[in-house]
Order: C-alpha cells, then sequence, then structure tokens
C-alpha cells in the first residue's frame, strides 16, 4: 500500500509513540528524553510541509483517512484538507521554536516536560485533524490535560493559582462541549461533521431548534477555548503565569477554537442559502467586538510584560472572531492570514519577554509605573548626562530591535506581517458586497480594529521605554544563541509571509473559500473507498507481497 | 421513567452549578463532579430511554431496530465517564499542591476579608 496515504494519520502517531516511549524512561533521564523530543517535533515539522505540499493544491476536498477502514459516516474519518495542514503546519512551526527554546533551560524545571509536549502536540494535531465531533472532543481532551500539566510546570503558588481557575473552567467547558455533542447526536443521529451538514435540511422544525441549540453550546464551549468576553477572563493570569516557552506554545491553544468555530460553523449552516455565512455570525462578531474592546482595556492597563502578551492573545482572538462573525471569503482569508501571524508574533513575544526579564527585580515594572504615576521620576537622571558615550550593548540593542518587530507585529503597522493581515481584513470589511444593515457591523468592526492597533502600540511603547531605555540599575541579561534563535526564526517566519504575501494570501483566500463551499468536503469524505483488504484465509503459508500477514 | 430523569439531571445539574460557584476548592471539585454525572445521564438520555433493550446483537444474528437500545450513546458516556474521572484526579491533585502552597482552601489562594 502507498505510504503517502497513512501520511494524513503521522502527525497524530509520531507524538502519540514518542510521548509514551518517554513515560517509560526514568523520569531524570533527560537528555534521551530531550533527544526524542527533538526529533519527534521535527519529524512533525516534515510531515507538516509535506501535507501542505500534497493537499495544499486544486483539491479542495482534503485527502480523507478512514480509520479502522470504516467508510464514513460509520467510521471515524481524519480529513486533511487546506485548513488542517495549514493549522497542522502553524503547530509543527510553534512547536518546534518553543521546544528550542524550552532546551536552553525551562525543560529542567519541572519533570515530565518532554512526554507533556508531545501529547499536547498530539492533541493539537488530532484536533485539527478529525472530522468527527466526538473525537474532536477526546483531542480537545488530551491537549487540555497536556496543558494542565505544561501550565503547572515549574509550580510556584502563581502557576497553581492560575492552573486551579484554568483547570475548573476548561472542565466546564468541556461538560458543555459533550451537552452539545449529544444534543446534535440526539437530533441528527449522527456525530460526523459532513454527515451531518447533510442531515441539516432534513430535520423536522422542533428538532432543528434542538440541534441548533446543541451547535450553540457547542459552540461556548469553543469560545471558552478562544476565550471570547465574558467567559475569556482565565487567559491572561494563566499565560502570564505558565512558563515562557509553555506560554508561546498556548498561543495556538486559543486558535483550536476558532479553527473548531471556522470548520463547524461553515458545515452547519451550509444548507442555508448564502452559503457564505458562518452559524451565528452576528453573535461571534459582537463577541469577537467586545473580547477585542477587553483585551484593549488590559494591554493598556497592564503592567508585567507578560499580561500585555496575554491580553493581546485576547486582541487577537477578538479580531478572529469579529472578522470570522462578519465572514465572507475575502475577510475570513484575511482573518486566516491574521491568524498564522498573530500565533507567530505572540509566541516570538513570549519568548522575548523571559529573555528581556531576565536579570531585573520582578518589582521593576511596577516601581517604574508608580514613579511615573507620582512624578518621581529619576531623581538622579541629571548624574547620567554626562556618559553619552557609553554605547548601548549588543545583547540588548538585539533584544530591542527584536522587540520593535514583535511591537510592529503586533499592532499592525506597515511594514510586517501584522500590517498585510489587517490590511486584507478591513480592505475587505469596506466592500459593498453586502445590504446597507450589514454595513454597520463592518464599520464597528473596522473601528475596534483599528483602535486596537493604536492601543497595543502605546501600550508596548510605554512598555519598551520603561525596559529599554530605563535608568533603573539591571545587570544585562545572559541570553544565549539557542534561546535567541526561536525569537529570530518565528519573526524571520513574518518577515517571510510579508515578502510572500502575495502567495500566502492566495492560499488563505483558496482555504477560505473552500470552507464557504463545505460540498467538496462532504463529498471527499462521503467518496473516500476503504481500502481494499484480502479476505482472511486460515492457510498459514499465504503470505502477501511484501511478506507482512494478510 | 423520562420525567424521574429529566428531574434527577436537573437537580444534579443545579446542585453542580451551585457547589460550582462556592468560594472552597473541595466543593468546587464536587460540584464538578455532580455536573459531569447530569452530564453523563443526559447523553444516555440522548440516545432514547428504553428499559429491558440490549444494545447488542444476540447470537441468534439478526434483530428488529425496534427492539434495540442505541449502542453509541452508551459508548460515548463510557469515554466520558473515564475522561472526567481523570480529569477530576487531575484537579483533586492541583488542589492538595494549592492547600499546600497557600495554607487555605479558598479558590483564590487567601481568605477574603469579611
Amino acid at each position: 500500500m502507498n505510504w503517502l496515504e497513512h501520511l494524513t494519520v503521522a502527525p497524530i502517531l509520531i507524538p502519540l509513540v514518542a510521548g509514551g516511549f518517554m513515560l517509560l524512561l526514568d523520569g531524570r533521564n533527560r537528555t534521551v528524553a530531550a533527544a526524542i523530543n527533538v526529533v519527534a517535533t521535527l519529524s512533525l515539522l516534515v510531515v507538516a510541509i509535506m501535507l501542505v505540499a500534497l493537499e495544499g493544491g486544486q483539491n479542495a476536498g482534503g485527502h480523507v483517512y478512514l480509520l479502522g477502514n470504516w467508510p464514513a459516516p460509520f467510521g471515524i474519518v481524519l480529513v486533511a484538507d487546506r485548513l488542517s495542514v495549514l493549522m497542522l503546519l502553524v503547530t509543527a512551526i510553534l512547536g518546534s521554536a518553543t521546544l528550542l527554546f524550552a532546551l536552553a533551560r525551562w525543560d529542567k524545571a519541572g519533570a515530565f516536560f518532554h512526554p507533556l509536549f508531545q501529547f499536547l502536540l498530539m492533541g493539537l494535531n488530532g484536533a485539527f485533524l478529525t472530522g468527527d465531533i466526538f473525537n474532536l472532543f477526546v483531542f480537545f481532551e488530551v491537549l487540555l490535560a497536556a496543558s494542565y500539566g505544561l501550565a503547572l510546570h515549574g509550580s510556584g503558588p502563581a502557576r497553581v493559582k492560575a492552573g486551579l481557575h484554568y483547570i475548573a473552567i476548561n472542565l466546564v467547558a468541556a461538560l458543555l462541549f459533550l451537552i452539545g455533542a449529544s444534543l446534535i447526536y440526539g437530533t441528527a443521529g449522527t456525530l460526523n461533521m459532513a454527515a451531518l451538514a447533510t442531515r441539516i435540511a432534513g430535520l423536522p422544525p422542533d428538532e432543528r431548534l434542538l440541534f441548533e441549540i446543541g451547535v450553540a453550546v457547542l459552540g461556548v464551549a469553543f469560545l471558552v477555548k478562544s476565550a471570547m468576553w465574558p467567559i475569556g477572563f482565565w487567559l491572561p493570569n494563566t499565560y502570564a503565569a505558565a512558563a515562557p516557552p509553555i506560554a508561546a506554545m498556548f498561543s495556538i491553544l486559543t486558535k483550536v477554537g476558532i479553527y473548531a468555530v471556522l470548520r463547524l460553523g461553515f458545515l452547519v449552516s451550509s444548507s442555508e442559502d448564502d452559503v457564505s455565512l458562518l452559524f451565528g455570525g452576528n453573535w461571534l462578531m459582537v463577541g469577537g467586538i467586545a473580547t477585542i474592546l477587553f483585551g484593549m482595556i488590559g494591554i493598556m492597563a497592564s503592567q508585567e510584560m507578560a499580561k500585555l502578551a496575554g491580553f493581546s492573545v485576547l486582541v487577537s482572538s477578538g479580531t478572529l472572531l469579529a472578522a470570522i462573525g462578519y465572514g465572507g471569503a475575502a475577510v475570513t482569508g484575511g482573518a486566516l492570514f491574521y491568524l498564522v501571524s498573530s500565533t507567530f508574533a505572540i509566541a516570538a513575544f513570549f519568548l522575548l519577554i523571559e529573555l528581556v526579564e531576565r536579570g531585573r527585580a520582578p518589582a521593576d515594572d511596577v516601581l517604574a509605573v508608580t514613579l511615573e504615576a507620582y512624578g518621581l521620576d529619576d531623581p538622579d537622571e541629571a548624574d547620567d548626562s554626562g556618559e553619552v558615550g557609553i554605547a548601548i550593548p549588543a545583547i540588548m540593542a538585539i533584544l530591542g530591535s527584536a522587540f520593535i518587530a514583535c511591537a510592529v507585529l503586533l499592532s499592525g503597522l506597515p511594514p510586517l506581517s501584522g500590517f498585510v493581515a489587517k490590511f486584507a481584513i478591513l480592505s475587505a470589511l469596506v466592500e459593498p458586497t453586502r445590504g446597507p444593515t450589514e454595513s454597520w457591523g463592518a464599520w464597528a468592526v473596522f473601528a475596534t480594529i483599528l483602535m486596537s492597533g493604536l492601543a497595543t502600540l502605546i501600550a508596548m511603547t510605554r512598555a519598551g521605554i520603561r525596559t529599554f531605555w530605563a535608568s533603573i540599575d539591571r545587570d544585562l541579561p545572559h541570553v544565549r544563541v539557542v534561546e535567541l534563535a526561536p525569537v529570530a526564526i518565528l519573526l524571520i517566519l513574518c518577515i517571510m509571509l510579508t515578502v510572500q504575501a502575495g502567495w500566502a494570501m492566495r492560499y488563505m483566500r483558496m482555504t477560505a473559500e473552500g470552507l464557504a463551499r463545505p460540498g467538496a468536503y462532504i463529498g471527499a469524505v462521503f467518496a473516500a473507498p476503504p481500502a481494499q483488504t484480502e479476505p482472511f484465509k486460515a492457510a498459514p503459508v499465504a503470505t502477501t507481497a511484501d511478506g507482512g500477514p494478510p | 421513567m423520562e420525567l424521574v430523569i429529566a428531574i434527577a439531571i436537573g437537580v444534579l445539574a443545579s446542585s453542580g452549578i451551585w457547589l460550582l460557584l462556592r468560594p472552597r476548592t473541595f466543593q468546587v471539585i464536587i460540584g464538578l463532579s455532580l455536573l459531569s454525572y447530569a452530564v453523563n445521564l443526559f447523553i444516555f438520555a440522548m440516545g432514547r430511554l428504553r428499559a429491558g433493550a440490549p444494545p447488542v446483537l444476540g447470537p441468534s444474528g439478526t434483530g428488529d431496530l425496534a427492539t434495540y437500545a442505541d449502542p453509541l450513546p452508551q459508548a460515548l458516556v463510557l469515554t466520558a465517564i473515564v475522561i472526567s474521572f481523570a480529569m477530576t484526579a487531575l484537579f483533586l491533585v492541583v488542589l492538595l499542591a494549592s492547600r499546600g502552597l497557600t495554607g487555605n482552601d479558598h479558590v483564590d489562594g487567601r481568605e477574603v476579608d469579611p
């Protein structure tokens, strides 16, 4: 059998085997575990690149892999279409970068970093690939279970307190997920996403109502993950408390919720007349705007940089939800571009914060703000005026330029990819393709996205001035190349996204158009033929051509 | 039977939500457990309630769909039970860690002054 057929299941199998094997190792033997982790993560990257090359082309339906060789809708299917492989690639790149960073010191902060990291990747990849709602639940739980362990990695009161809240709210979200999934099964009689889309039209009105309640409850479960206001208060504290490489990896977790909303939202609304609109799109748009506003206020108010990064995750989530909720292939395409760009930028920012804050006392930020507020600005500043000749130390210059790149990316200023992404969303929003009733929504989203950019810029500038131009005595951070490299890789990828924006935008646009017309996806799932297996023979001498058992 | 099940789910869910919103970590974990029982019953009920109907075919082979229960929600419930059990155990560990680190059992790690 063609081994390329099985490539679709590799992103789940590789981390499962690697993580399971690492559990067998002695917890203190970190070198072997780290080596396995690196090999597994890099092979995931290779697989993701191959999948993008294979499935990212003209075939809109994607490749369908039948688990257990049962035809849909009886068995569970994995579907590698354009959106899935894009998310797989983003996950693999992010995983490689954060792992590289963690290897320098953070993986030694507690036991079982490496297996948990692999299980997190397995949950993420599975959630992006699966075509079955209950299977999606299982992969959500896998990634959440791993993320609970990782959020607590390194322990300490702050992490345990934030972890307690994070676990509690996600357990409730998991229960909501189950309620939604069982309501959907109770009304539509299937959990296969493609089969669901074909059955909606035939539902009687009272069942249709229950079905939509089920989808809405499921949506709430996804939106807890993507931290929509008012169910996203857990996020900034958890992310700020988590170890920096883990917080950077977590920047993809909110995107899993967004992915699920995109995938399911388009499928369950496919029987409507206007296929480009998402299920519950207006609610998403309003929620997204509220999330951006809340995130903006948080960004302006945060004194620590880690909190600032946490709130920029909220702004990024809100921007995505608002854009996706408004709908339309052009806006969704821009939103997908923004998703990739903002995930990389926020991850780079989380990693950078740890490097910058090394060697400064934890209270410095608060102290600086207090000094500003009371006008007690630097009593000894006048003494320093003579020291013009002292050059900026090289490491601070490098960190400072990386910080500027992050600020430009997050606030969406030209010339980096944050600007391209926001411009794609905004220019698609003002195209007069819809009736006048929708235009207020477009303008509201437009204004909020612009304002959030301004707020991010102000807050980042303030944080940068306080950190890089501060006169508070500090030791220079000791940074190793292996720690600087992941930040550089993520930022260079964002620059490449800018340089190759035309190509990337075309891919995103194609993905968005494929989502808006789920016919190809549904067709591919149902048309997938079970692999021909030879009937079982009792005679033990008979072997197949490749020497394996029949 | 439907009424009894519905009332049971309602009582479990409402007690669970009440406990979930309490400030003590132990109350939260009991609330989560009660909620997960309610959800498990709910999943089970979504396969339609039927007394005395087996979910699998007997050795005789063919059977009439009208006399069989839907096996899928039962399989889903099994998975959900296992997962919520594991998560409750994990939450319990975090609860104990929090108790050990902060010295009290408030969900925020510190008592609120009355």
